[in-house]
């Protein structure tokens, strides 16, 4: 029992020197579990996150912007193999981690349960979601897990044009026709809270948090981070002439920071449990993608065995 | 592989300098099984203080693309400009993004 110990207060004061844990370091099993849970629920995010603007890719506005909402739903699918890959190095499988996800045992971030009504939300979700996101993955960028923390710096990289092409398109929608403008803002209207709700709930109800900083997974709080988002996002709004739905939105000149309206965390909880406007289509439409792949991961093993045969033939 | 058995395989050595960054290519050497490659890594390529951790593989399980190839790889990305984050305009008033 005491090497146990001993062994957790080397590993903490690793962790407090700012050393970055590596795959085959010694880590106590909890550590393990929560990146595991963490870095595979981040995983399936990425993955299910293409499935709304997918949604579009077929009816965006010109060629150009449907070449660019092709890119960036690639990227995203780039960023979900990078995070699986950094969950494989925790022990994991690849095969049961993507079991969870299309069993509905595994979780990821509930924004990608709204649907996406109009081309504004392609513009909504590039700037907000992601923007969201960014702030989160920033941070990530030094986690204490050695390939967490890599997987996110070449993710950052990759992000810093999703934000950027979304507050454009929602920049030429303001200014646009009255009725383009209009679904801007609806979209902005419809998206604003899901996209707060996305750091995860109040310090104060986040009962993991606290380990989570303390092995410095998370380096910032949720409540930390919603603010600086909001702070950002509506000087952003203001600049394109579109307004953030809050009307208890306030700048504080004590604080230096926006005060803002209560958050509706029923609803979040409600998404999160799945009862959200599109958990089921979400669901559906991996397990059914999933199904239809079977015969090219068939295919592909066939092709390799063949080519071996042929190999040793020669 | 040769006859001789003292003509041991070649392996890659990819050196960690420091916790938290990836492990980089150094070199390769002969050794005559793993744990006398990472011993002799360490004498080659760690001498001064180079490293934190050392992998290595043995260079017949490393798999390259084709010169040749490289063009039509990495062409298509080219005309892809809309990848990178300056292809954007917004607003000069809009901070941080
Ligand atoms: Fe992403
Ligand atoms: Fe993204």
């Amino acid at each position: 029992m005491t090497d146990v110990k001993n062994l957790e207060e080397l590993f903490q004061a690793k962790i407090d020197a700012e050393q970055k844990i590596e795959p085959k370091d010694w880590m106590p099993d909890e550590y393990r579990k929560t990146l595991v849970r963490q870095i595979s629920q981040h995983a399936h995010s990425e993955v299910v996150g293409m499935l709304p603007e997918g949604n579009w890719i077929t009816r965006a506005p010109s060629l150009k912007r449907k070449a660019i909402l092709l890119a960036k739903v690639q990227d995203e699918a780039g960023h979900g193999l990078y995070l699986y890959s950094a969950s494989e190095t925790l022990g994991t499988s690849r095969e049961k981690t993507i079991d969870d996800l299309l069993s509905g045992k595994a979780k990821y971030s509930s924004i990608f349960n709204y649907p996406t009504l109009t081309w504004a939300d392609i513009g909504a979700i590039g700037w907000l979601v992601d923007g969201a996101a960014i702030m989160n993955q920033v941070m990530l960028c030094r986690t204490s897990y050695g390939p967490y923390a890599r997987a996110m710096v070449r993710i950052c990289k990759e992000e810093s044009f999703h934000q950027r092409q979304g507050y454009e398109i929602m920049a030429v929608l303001a200014q646009g026709t009255p009725e383009q403008k209009e679904m801007a803002q609806d979209a902005l209207n419809r998206w604003w809270w899901p996209s707060l709700m996305m750091f995860g709930p109040n310090d104060a109800d986040s009962p993991h948090s606290q380990q989570s900083m303390t092995w410095k997974i998370k380096r910032q709080s949720n409540d930390e981070l919603r603010q600086i988002f909001i702070d950002r996002t509506v000087q952003q709004a203001e600049v394109i002439g579109l307004s953030v739905p809050d009307p208890l939105l306030k700048w504080n000149e004590e604080r230096g920071h926006y005060d803002f309206g209560p958050i509706d965390w029923d609803e979040f909880w409600n998404v999160v449990k799945g009862n959200g406007p599109c958990n089921k289509e979400r669901l559906d439409a991996r397990n059914k993608a999933h199904a239809e792949g079977q015969w090219v991961r068939d295919a592909a093993v066939a092709h390799a065995a063949k080519r071996a045969k042929r190999k040793e033939a020669a | 592989m040769s006859e001789n058995p003292n003509n041991w395989p070649l392996w890659e050595v990819f050196i960690q300098s420091k916790r938290g960054l990836d492990h980089k290519h150094v070199g390769s050497l002969h050794a005559a099984d793993a744990e006398m490659a990472i011993e002799n890594a360490r004498d080659v390529y760690t001498r001064r203080q180079e490293g934190n951790s050392i992998w290595v593989v043995k260079s017949e399980h490393i798999h390259s693309s084709r010169p040749e190839d490289a063009e039509s790889l990495f062409d298509p990305a080219d005309d892809k400009v809309y990848r990178h984050p300056t292809f954007y305009t917004v607003p000069e008033r809009a901070k941080y993004i």
